[in-house]
């Protein structure tokens, strides 16, 4: 408890910032949230290096912390970069923790409109822009041929369209040994992907303003209670969510290999690692789609902010103009085609925010090496993206991803049933929205 | 001998060697408290300055379902982990003691564990405690135990956190056998000739001469279990995939204080939730220190 008390008071005392420190040259540009995990990042960040060897770039590796950058700003030793998931940064603007992009954006001579609409929505609040989109990937169903096939399922059948078909199918596929399972038949995906499973069923969580949350809605309500039912009847979520836990998702024995799972909704990136990882595995790629069969998917991805208090605001803009740039996109495609193509491994494109960027590198460096999976995969993906809705920003942003997901996790677990444990997450929302200063 | 009184130029050097300790008290323990319960009474994100709102943090700490949520959990953990931990503590020290010459090869294994890094001992027991292939249940199979889901199931992830709590048994278990060498043979001689079987001999000569370190450790134990945090944090709140996919099993008190602290930016509602904990450590505490007056024989005093 003391050493509590003492952190809070020395962190809002100004002992939490992340950003550079006065020891620092005075040009040296401090980012957050963005690593240098392969060429897609190493050479956009090369060629910003190469146009500004004035500014001393320091990639300060590791995911994006939400506390640590909040603090960071609050502290005053903010980063000079933030990079963030789309949907939280409306809830930074309102809270004044990043700065509008407006001039950058008119001094770059950035064409926002070359980028996708839900993306720049994303990052949009009250009308001023407070960030620029980087990646931006869909979700749609990934099928293991195989193991449908088996079933006796024919793998062109599978839809979410009927949710009684998908009961029955779940039933089908799924096999257990006493307690443990040995087959997912259907992941849905719970709670991450609820925004798409109520999209599905008429009705986004969130309105267009931010500001109107619709948890307790009755369609949503029943989406909940549909999916935890496909849990339930695979074994229930503690020993579910314990057997997905045991996946190899990121190498050779992954789920789809070993057979371990028959069907999920799953994000697009997916496609290139089981490219990678298992170019010989027989997946399905198929639309996620509404019970009328409309294809149905939600854009995710990242963007670059500038927090309040950067110390070199001007260098940020020209780095996060760099970034974000066609031929930057194009450059980066080509050098990540090439570091595969050297490895012996296909290349699935880059799904970026930019559409001009993503129509030049599907053009021009796009080269799947006649990989089953990218030759399925990146078709229907391409097919999705401009259809895809975003979670609009709002105010209270990550207090409202709290709140479905954690009663999403109450149902799931068996604490809650979905009406009780959605009107719960209604009243979080709307306390959260009226905090932020939004009701 | 008449004990001589201590001079002014004592007394000046007495408080000079402890003046750097009370200025480290003021700057980093009473005023970062002070300037909490401070904060404790007004709105505060850290982009703006505080506003002051009186006891209203209080009031909705009272009615916050997930405060209430936070303490039962805390509260189920501190009084399956204290118990637990003193009991294997305890066995560990009496077979140490017992270890003769060997004993400080095996003390410096059963300390061990304690130097693990707690994010790293997280991600250790996630695997081990896997219901599906963890080793714990491997272990439990072999007797004919089908082991539950300690990672995911909601009934048994405060157990689980119990059991892995356990790992860091070495450091009580240390003070144990330190307390077990200080009780006089002489008392064990003396119940043996009077007939007293081993149990007698335990709970009427060793519990007794050891137990002021016991008292020790319940009252640091159940202190340290009513703030438990890094464990349970990095197991099923750290990473976003991990973001209590378990439900609120294991949002324990500190975990919540944390996330409204530095994830919702409330800083003055977290300090009243801090303030809140404070005090009901200080009543847990006080009445340890009542109920010690009956049982507790410190040294010097008759067992």
């Amino acid at each position: 408890m003391v050493a509590l008390a003492a952190v809070l008071g020395l962190v809002a005392a100004g002992c939490g910032g992340v950003g550079a420190s006065p020891g620092d040259a005075p040009n040296a540009l401090v980012t957050m949230g963005f690593g240098l995990p392969d060429e897609h990042a190493t050479a956009r960040v090369a060629l910003f290096r190469e146009a500004n060897p004035e500014v001393d770039l320091r990639i300060v590796e590791g995911a994006f912390d939400e506390q640590q950058f909040l603090s960071a700003v609050a502290a005053g030793e903010p980063p000079d970069l933030v990079y963030a998931e789309r949907r939280k940064l409306g809830g930074y603007a309102a809270r004044g923790a990043v700065e509008s992009l407006e001039d950058c954006v008119r001094e770059q001579g950035v064409d926002v409109g070359q980028f996708r609409e839900a993306a720049v929505r994303q990052v949009t609040y009250q009308g001023r822009v407070y960030g620029l989109p980087d990646f931006a990937g869909v979700r749609l169903l990934l099928l293991n041929n195989p193991v449908l096939r088996e079933a006796g399922v024919d793998p062109a059948s599978v839809s979410t369209a009927d949710w009684d078909a998908l009961t029955a199918l779940t039933d089908r596929l799924a096999r257990r040994d006493g307690s443990k399972l040995q087959r997912i038949g259907f992941d849905p995906r719970m709670p991450e992907f609820l925004p798409m499973w109520a999209a599905a069923n008429g009705v986004h969580l969130v309105g267009d303003d931010g500001l109107d949350v619709r948890l307790d809605d009755p369609r949503v309500v029943e989406a909940v209670r549909f999916t935890a039912d496909l849990v339930e009847r695979q074994g229930g979520w503690a020993s579910f969510k314990a057997f997905r836990d045991t996946f190899d998702q990121f190498g050779a024995a992954n789920q789809y290999a070993t057979g371990q799972l028959a069907a999920m909704p799953m994000d697009s990136w997916y496609l290139s690692t089981l490219a990678a990882n298992s170019p010989e595995a027989d997946i399905g790629v198929a639309p996620f789609t509404d019970r009328e069969g409309r294809p149905v998917t939600e854009l995710g991805g990242q963007a670059w902010a500038i927090p309040k208090g950067s110390r070199h605001p001007d260098a940020a803009c020209r780095f996060i103009a760099t970034m974000t740039a066609t031929e930057t996109w194009v450059t980066a495609a080509t050098a990540r085609r090439d570091a595969l193509a050297a490895a012996g491994k296909p290349y699935g494109g880059t799904f970026t925010a930019n559409r001009a960027a993503d129509e030049r590198i599907f053009r021009e460096v796009f080269d799947p090496k006649g990989n089953r999976i990218l030759e399925r995969g990146v078709p229907a993906v391409l097919a999705l993206q401009d259809v895809a809705f975003a979670v609009p920003p709002s105010p209270a942003a990550s207090d409202l991803v709290r709140a479905w997901e954690g009663a999403v996790n109450r149902v799931l677990t068996g604490g809650q049933d979905p009406d009780e444990a959605m009107a719960q997450a209604q009243r979080e929302a709307e306390r959260a929205l009226k905090r932020a200063g939004g009701r | 001998m008449a004990a001589r009184s201590v001079t002014s130029r004592e007394a000046r050097a007495g408080w000079l060697f402890l003046l750097p300790w009370i200025v480290g008290f003021l700057a980093f323990t009473a005023g970062p408290m002070l300037y909490s319960l401070w904060l404790s009474l007004t709105h505060y994100d850290m982009l703006k300055p505080p506003t002051y709102v009186g006891l209203e943090n209080y009031r909705e700490a009272v009615a916050d379902e997930r405060v209430g949520t936070a303490m039962w959990n805390t509260v189920f953990f501190t009084v399956l982990h204290v118990p637990a931990q003193i009991a294997l503590a305890l066995g560990l020290a009496s077979l140490l003691r017992r270890a003769g010459r060997t004993a400080g090869f095996f003390r410096t294994i059963v300390y061990l564990p304690v130097m693990t890094p707690p994010v790293a001992l997280a991600a250790l027991f996630l695997l081990l405690l896997n219901g599906q292939n963890g080793a714990v249940n491997e272990f439990l199979s072999w007797f004919g135990f089908t082991g539950p889901n300690w990672t995911t199931d909601p009934a048994w992830i405060k157990p689980g956190l119990v059991v892995m709590g356990l790992w860091t048994v070495g450091s009580t278990a240390v003070l144990y056998l330190a307390a077990l060498t200080r009780v006089p043979l002489e008392r064990y001689e003396a119940a043996r000739l009077d007939g007293a079987s081993p149990w007698r001999q335990f709970w009427h000569v060793t519990l007794p001469g050891i137990s002021g370190t016991v008292y020790f450790t319940v009252v640091v134990n159940t202190i340290a279990s009513l703030q438990v945090f890094t464990e349970a944090y990095a197991m099923y709140f750290g990473a976003r995939a991990k973001q209590s996919a378990e439900g609120d099993a294991a949002l324990f008190y500190v975990i919540h204080l944390f996330q409204e602290a530095f994830g919702s930016l409330r800083m003055g509602y977290a300090s009243a939730l801090a303030w809140f904990l404070f005090a009901v450590i200080a009543v847990v505490t006080f009445v340890q220190v009542r109920m010690s007056r009956r049982y507790v024989h410190n040294e010097g005093e008759r067992p």
